[in-house]
């Protein structure tokens, strides 16, 4: 499953929930409801537009991804959510057809400088995906690929020390201990999942951006994937893509609401799903479309 | 309302069914009559080869005591090999033939009945001397080989009742022939010939070995060129190169090149390698060179769907873990795609090992005779090997044509099982 063309299917979809919905279409005039600053700014996103060929898949979005905090990208498909979200390391840069214009800092390095190389940036910037995809490698070296290929380690016994701690971070080390060299592929599919963000640590990124990481899995694996975010946000600045409104609920502390490649509204995650503010936000959260 | 609505749906839908499941059969049937004309003609094929071939992989040999004479092969006792080699050696077969026919006295008889002995006879025996001197001045039994006539003779190929000008046998051969058997000294054995000699205008002595050897020796420049190019090639393309006209360009060229007739392809290395880079005619390295550039666009592409049959989770989660774009193919990438390479490979050396026609312009359809010791020797190849023994008279040879069209196929089946069993053991699934 190609994941950057469903990005971009689900953008160029846009136009049809557009013209479905019937609401008003939003334009580049459009202010973002909330307040998109926060004090202790890890990434700073500003004017930034996405176009996909034609495209225009997101609008003049501002946005600030707080330390150590837990922020949610919610809203219906085709709204720009996973898109932006696929900025912030600059994965976008797979798709050829895809152009980026506007400023992403991570603290105060401009993330699309010409003269940035985008190796380092996704060291800082881990990313989970949608659909678990590890290795067709040992449990292993699905964990020691990244502190390999970075020369992170010195010694096997470094080495051992740092999967064994990825993966007990990503509550993964009791099922898998006694299985390290048998491949990552034969997990379940929520173990999988685990060992992906266990592999996503074990490179120490700064901040983690998850795509949507618990919509292959069943209600169990989610629980768990939940638990860990909550306990991973002492450490790490995370962005999270959902389509459950349950899960923003319960996994983040701010909440953004994209519509049709815009950024809605932004707030407290209590305050968004208990007071919204925009029309459009309370629509959404209430289950009037979406 | 909704009631009436809904029988009618079905109703409908009964009577569409009749049809429907007609088409299906249809279908069925026009589908497992092409599978089974399919099969019938390639069980046509492989039973008209055999039947006519593998008589071929043995041979007529006649029994005679050949008394190594001193006075013939060493008259001065110096045991020099040069001047051993040089002596007359027919004598010696002919010796036993003349005591086991004392009846047969006219000149004209007596060349008859040398010549129920292959002309590589004496042969035999001069590579028997030179292996071990000390055979000179014994007695030995020996199966000498028999003329291809005789081996048509004693195979049953030529019919005994044809009228005498029909055949190429007369009747006082049959009559030695027989004879000969009668005195339990015509046998068949094994071909071993076939497999080692090289070619030759007699088809008795006449083998494979030399279009084998060739074949490899073009076969391993072909593998050691297009295999490094074109998965190069195949995953600069998929992996690295930008998507624009140049590249679609390219691509389209590529796939043209796989459609070109391959005599083309030989008329090109006549016009480039041998012409003007001035490499010697008839030369694997030069055939391998030609192949090279024919099974180049068939590894491109296979290849290629390989590279993109590669989920881009897999792409996605290297680079999400900070691997730069090269450490992604070369680490993740290509060890997924390499199954689909190989077998891509194999097929196209498949291909190319049974490829003709651009080789007859480079000139590996001559007749040679030493088989190749490298890929700078002139050579012949196997399917050319067929071609050339399917253009002689000899009825010898059509056994030996589908002989060794026999032993091309097997190489081709071991080939492309080969593939298989490659593409099995190392699909993985993610």
């Amino acid at each position: 499953m190609n994941t950057a063309e469903n990005v971009a299917t689900e953008a160029v979809n846009g136009t049809k929930v557009r013209s479905e919905q019937g609401s008003k279409p939003l334009d580049s005039d459009f202010e973002t409801v909330g307040e998109v600053r926060v004090p202790n700014a890890r990434m700073t996103a500003t004017d930034v537009n996405v176009y996909y060929g034609d495209k225009h898949a997101i609008i003049d979005v501002n946005l600030d991804i707080g330390k150590n905090q837990v922020i949610a990208m919610i809203g219906p498909s085709g709204c720009g959510k996973s898109t932006f979200l696929r900025c912030l390391n600059r994965m976008n840069d797979t798709i050829d057809i895809c152009r980026v214009t506007g400023e992403i800092k991570l603290d105060d390095q401009d993330i699309y400088d010409r003269k940035l190389d985008v190796v380092p940036l996704r060291a800082q910037v881990g990313m989970v995906f949608q659909k678990p995809n590890p290795f067709p490698k040992s449990i292993y070296d699905n964990i020691a690929y990244g502190p390999r290929i970075h020369g992170l380690v010195a010694s096997r016994a470094e080495l051992d020390e740092i999967v064994e701690n990825s993966l007990a971070k990503a509550g993964l080390w009791d099922e898998v201990k006694d299985r390290l060299d048998q491949p990552g592929t034969g997990l379940s599919g929520g173990q999988q999942q685990r060992l992906c963000i266990a592999r996503t640590i074990a490179v120490e990124p700064e901040v983690i951006l998850m795509d949507e990481p618990c919509s292959a899995l069943d209600p169990i694996a989610t629980a768990k994937i939940e638990e860990l975010i909550d306990e991973l946000r002492e450490n790490y600045t995370i962005a999270i893509v959902t389509h459950s409104m349950q899960q923003a609920a319960r996994v983040s502390q701010r909440t953004a609401y994209f519509h049709l490649g815009n950024l809605v509204e932004v707030g407290e995650t209590t305050q968004i799903f208990t007071n919204p503010r925009h029309k459009l936000t309370e629509d959404y959260i209430t289950g009037r479309f979406g | 309302m909704a009631e009436q609505q809904n029988t009618r749906t079905i109703d409908k839908v009964n009577a569409s069914l009749k049809r429907r499941y007609a088409t299906e059969r249809r279908f069925k049937t026009l589908g497992l009559g092409a599978v089974v004309l399919g099969l019938l003609f390639v069980s046509m094929l492989f039973v008209d080869i055999l039947s006519k071939g593998y008589s071929a992989f043995v041979q007529t040999h006649i029994q005679l005591e050949v008394y190594f004479d001193p006075e013939i092969l060493d008259p001065e006792g110096t045991r020099d090999m040069e001047a051993i080699a040089r002596a007359d050696f027919r004598q010696l077969v002919r010796e036993p033939l003349r005591q086991i026919f004392p009846e047969v006295t006219s000149r004209r008889d007596k060349r008859a009945l040398y010549k129920i002995l292959s002309t590589g006879a004496p042969f035999q025996l001069i590579e028997m001397v030179r292996a071990n001197p000390d055979l000179i001045g014994t007695r030995m039994t020996i199966d000498l080989i028999a003329d291809d006539d005789i081996d048509m003779l004693v195979k049953g190929h030529i019919d005994r009742n044809a009228p005498a000008d029909q055949r190429r046998v007369n009747d006082t051969v049959i009559g030695w022939i027989d004879r000969l058997d009668e005195q339990g000294l015509v046998a068949t054995k094994f071909n071993t010939g076939f497999f080692i000699n090289g070619d030759s205008r007699e088809p008795e002595l006449a083998g494979i070995g030399g279009a084998v050897a060739g074949s490899f020796y073009t076969l391993l420049v072909t593998l050691a060129l297009s295999f490094p190019i074109g998965v190069a090639a195949a995953i600069y393309l998929e992996e690295f190169a930008p998507k624009n006209r140049w590249t679609d360009l390219i691509e389209v060229n590529i796939n043209n090149l796989a459609a070109v007739p391959s005599i083309v392809f030989g008329l090109l290395g006549l016009a480039m390698f041998i012409n003007l880079f001035g490499l010697p005619r008839s030369a694997p390295l030069v055939g391998g060179l030609v192949l090279t550039l024919m099974t180049l666009p068939t590894i491109i592409i296979a290849s290629r769907a390989a590279l993109k049959s590669v989920p881009p989770s897999i792409r996605e989660a290297a680079l999400g873990v900070g691997a730069s774009r090269m450490q992604t193919v070369f680490h993740h990438v290509v060890p997924l795609a390499m199954p689909g390479m190989l077998t891509g490979t194999i097929i196209g050396m498949a291909q190319a090992l049974g490829e003709t026609a651009p080789l007859l312009m480079i000139g590996m359809v001559a007749f040679i005779v030493d088989i190749p010791g490298g890929p700078m020797d002139p050579s012949s190849v196997l399917p050319v090997q067929v071609y050339l023994w399917a253009d002689s008279p000899e009825r010898a040879f059509v056994e030996r044509t589908s002989a060794a069209i026999i032993v091309l196929l097997s190489f081709l089946i071991a080939m492309n099982t080969f593939a298989v069993i490659m593409r099995r053991r190392f699909e993985r699934r993610w």
